[in-house]
């Protein structure tokens, strides 16, 4: 599991990319029904998977 | 990082942390229920049911509701009428010993818009989901405890910034969403700490900033009365107060006229705090998705019911009215509020994995300090 590399997107990569769809999840909900609440269930959902995959290991 | 600056920064995570947890654990806790405070009242049976009629049968004029409300709570004046999101029947009617008592003091009930029959919100009064709710906004401690919860929210939103900064130097060498399970329970906690804390990241800061927002509501609107509410109303400085009012009926109508395109949200009647002494203020909300959360007040002189003023809306009357939903999580359905519980859960976690990891961590190092302070001896 170990890496190499120790630069910024290796460590942030993935979080600013759930954060960036969370952050369009949560204020695209805001615009409209349907598929803009589908994109903020996407961004609230991703946190919630990763997060409950992490506590079932 | 050089380890200086680590050092720094743990330690503004760690104090601004420990000083707020165990409010944010209060705030998590009964922010759960009122989440689902819709679902809650309708099993409870505390839910307003109106009665099945017909489709068309026609509702009361405004007034009459005035007079059926009087009726009701007799000695009581009329603080607000709200309009109902589930049942368009449903008048929502706040009264109060006068107009200018405080919130937690007015009476909250329905009115059948078609009899005028009404129906108690018990929930909206007192019980189980109104604890909750006072514990959550105020701790039963007005603005002192608004202000206290707001100062916490802030400890908060630093206690997450510092935490992504540390973030760096513990996953440097580790793959994302890595969880240490085979080593000690510490690193296991420490690693799903570091993990539900950075990607529940944008929900926390938007939770924690919407909440800091309302918990300073008591100030926003009292700037909004300084500034807008003092320049519309003016004219009426020297006016005598109204010993008369208006009849309301046509008030609707009046307001839609003065703002094409809205949709009434709720008329705050002379004297209260959203409202001058000597007009009806009907709050206009827009027909789109966003601008529906956005007020506009229309200014309707009590005495002869002529349009004084349409408020313009200032930015903080603005954010205030946009914290509420990105706060409730009540606007993408279902699946958002089941969201929005799993994810204050996990903030619930991260709070309490932190809480461990100090208390283990100080554990270990007591020791070293012991034997430090030994040296020196």
């Amino acid at each position: 599991m170990k890496r190499k590399s120790s630069g910024f997107w290796s460590v942030f990569g993935m979080p600013v990319a759930i954060a960036l769809v969370g952050t369009l999840g949560l204020f695209a909900a805001l615009l409209g029904d349907g598929w803009w609440d589908a994109l903020a269930w996407a961004g609230l959902g991703l946190p919630a998977l990763y997060s409950l995959r992490g506590l079932a290991r | 990082m050089k380890s200086r600056t680590i050092r720094r920064w743990s330690f503004v995570h760690t104090w601004t942390s420990l000083i707020c947890t165990l409010f944010l654990l209060m705030l998590a806790v009964t922010g759960l229920p009122l989440i689902f405070h819709h679902e809650i009242d309708h099993l409870l049976g505390d839910a307003p049911e109106l009665k099945q009629m017909p489709a068309d049968t026609p509702k009361l004029d405004l007034q009459e509701l005035v007079l059926k409300a009087q009726a009701h709570r007799p000695g009581e004046v009329m603080q607000y009428f709200g309009w109902d999101e589930d049942d368009s029947n449903g008048v929502i009617a706040i009264m109060a010993a006068t107009a200018g008592t405080e919130p937690n003091s007015s009476h909250t009930f329905m009115l059948d818009a078609r009899s005028g029959e009404a129906v108690e919100m018990p929930s909206a009064n007192g019980g189980f989901m109104m604890t909750m709710l006072r514990l959550h906004v105020d701790m039963f401690a007005g603005l002192p405890g608004k202000l206290l919860l707001a100062f916490m929210g802030l400890l908060f939103v630093v206690a997450i910034i510092s935490g992504v900064v540390l973030y760096a130097p513990f996953m440097r060498r580790l793959k994302f969403a890595t969880v240490r399970n085979d080593k000690s329970t510490r690193l296991r906690w420490l690693d799903l700490h570091n993990l539900i804390g950075i990607v529940t990241l944008t929900w926390a800061l938007v939770v924690g900033v919407t909440g800091v927002i309302s918990a300073l509501s008591d100030l926003v609107i009292a700037a909004w009365r300084n500034e807008s509410l003092t320049a519309m109303v003016a004219p009426y400085r020297d006016a005598p107060p109204l010993t008369e009012l208006a009849p309301v009926s046509r008030v609707l109508d009046i307001a839609a006229d003065a703002a094409p395109g809205m949709q009434p949200d709720f008329i705050a009647f002379p004297g209260t705090r959203f409202s001058s002494e000597h007009h009806y203020a009907v709050f206009m909300k827009g027909s789109t998705h966003l601008t529906a959360h956005l007020l506009t007040p229309v200014l309707i002189d009590a005495s002869n019911l002529e349009v004084t003023a349409i408020g313009d809306r200032p930015w903080y009357m603005d954010a205030m009215g946009l914290s509420q939903p990105l706060h409730f999580g009540d606007y993408g359905g279902r699946p958002m509020q089941v969201l929005w519980a799993v994810l204050d859960v996990l903030t619930i976690i991260v709070l309490g994995s932190g809480v461990y990891l100090w208390l283990v961590r100080r554990r270990a190092s007591k020791p070293v300090a012991v034997a430090q302070a030994e040296t020196v001896q």
